[in-house]
């Protein structure tokens, strides 16, 4: 109210119209940044940490262990700080591997999952629940913490060049690219915001942002099942969970993201 | 049986703030799955809030609460190191009950 009574004082002393254009469009974006500060007090997200820090310390599996020893980059078991340096190169698998496809690996050699098995489950069904709050509990860990890619081995400076092509190629019925939608600032789909991922977006933006809970789906979404339906949504089949297109992109857009505040779980409408 | 609750309660002046996260289908009964069934109602029925053992909230809810609810209310009187607790049973008869201190 106190703003709209400035605003039109504003226009009354300027005696112009763009003034009350220009206040009326910000306070549409003011308006969405106090809904989602509304929301982020009680993001549900924080459900599924505490579920995924459970499933990480709890025997399970055919070979009935932890995965306590899972070495997400840092070392075996350290997970703080880990998801600003994923997805990274490693020596044992001889493969640049994003969180997920890292979490495969280590259920598959830790818990005797079959990791090809596991990567074919449905997103919403089965063990599809334990990464997405695996991914909630492991990126929580880094909030705040800025990324900071490893761009030294040659595999990782490859996957960063193949993310780059995948985010242009232009494709499928619609002839979309990933660049269509976020090739440009400032563009908006209704309440939200496009980032611009060509370059670094900011602190807690895009790459920043995810996992995530939706509210409207009442769902938590793993950056894998973001980047797979970024796909569904340009009418291309999924590439896969834990596909190398998703893996690549996830590079692309990790690094352009260096320097900025990882905010995940994030809260999404 | 139900994942638990994140309660947060924290004093501020005569009051304490508190902030409940439940985790809940909340199913309304009004959906379909892919295969055309409906999917049967579940949803949280009463919610008891409780502060050191005494109830000040109780609260009916039905299906339009959304799934993983959160809510927030304030405690008059409540100081730091008192107990709050929150209960829920939903249309199964499912129960849970979850206690957190006053920060």
């Amino acid at each position: 109210m106190k703003r709209f009574v400035q605003a039109a004082l504003g226009a009354l002393v300027a005696g112009g119209v763009a003034l009350v254009a220009t206040a009326q469009t910000k306070s549409t974006a003011d308006g969405i940044a106090e809904y989602r500060r509304m929301l982020e007090d009680g993001n549900p997200a924080e459900l599924f940490e505490a579920k995924g820090e459970a499933l990480w310390k709890q025997p399970r599996g055919p070979k009935q262990a932890t995965l306590e020893a899972c070495d997400l980059g840092k070392g075996p078991g350290v997970v703080q700080g880990a998801w600003v340096e994923l997805p990274r190169w490693f020596a044992d698998t001889g493969r640049v591997q994003d969180l997920e496809s890292r979490l495969l690996t280590c259920m598959q050699t830790l818990q005797g999952f079959d990791a090809a098995a596991l990567a074919k489950t449905p997103f919403g069904q089965g063990e599809m629940h334990t990464l997405e709050a695996l991914a909630a509990w492991i990126s929580g860990e880094s909030r705040g913490l800025k990324f900071a890619l490893p761009q030294a081995h040659p595999q990782e400076r490859r996957m960063y060049e193949l993310g780059r092509r995948a985010f242009y190629f232009r494709g499928g019925p619609m002839d979309f690219a990933c660049a269509t939608c976020h090739g440009e600032p400032g563009k908006r789909i209704r309440l939200q915001d496009l980032p611009d991922l060509r370059g670094n977006p900011g602190n807690g933006v895009g790459f920043a942002a995810w996992p995530a809970y939706r509210v409207s789906s009442g769902e938590m979404w793993s950056l894998q099942h973001r980047l797979n339906d970024c796909y569904r949504q340009q009418r291309f089949p999924y590439p896969g969970y834990a596909s190398e297109v998703t893996i690549a992109l996830g590079v692309f857009m990790g690094v352009n993201a260096r320097g900025s505040e990882s905010i995940a779980p994030a809260l999404k409408r | 049986m139900s994942d638990p609750m994140r309660i947060r309660a924290q004093a501020a002046g005569d009051k304490a703030t508190v902030r409940v996260l439940m985790s809940h289908e909340m199913e309304t009964g009004q959906r379909k799955d892919a295969a055309g069934k409906v999917i049967p109602a579940w949803y949280i029925q009463e919610v008891t809030a409780s502060h050191n053992g005494k109830v000040v909230l109780t609260a009916q809810w039905g299906t339009s609460i959304s799934k993983n609810p959160f809510l927030q209310f304030n405690i008059k009187g409540a100081k730091a190191g008192d107990k709050v607790s929150i209960a829920w049973v939903d249309n199964h008869g499912d129960r849970r009950s979850d206690e957190a201190t006053v920060a």
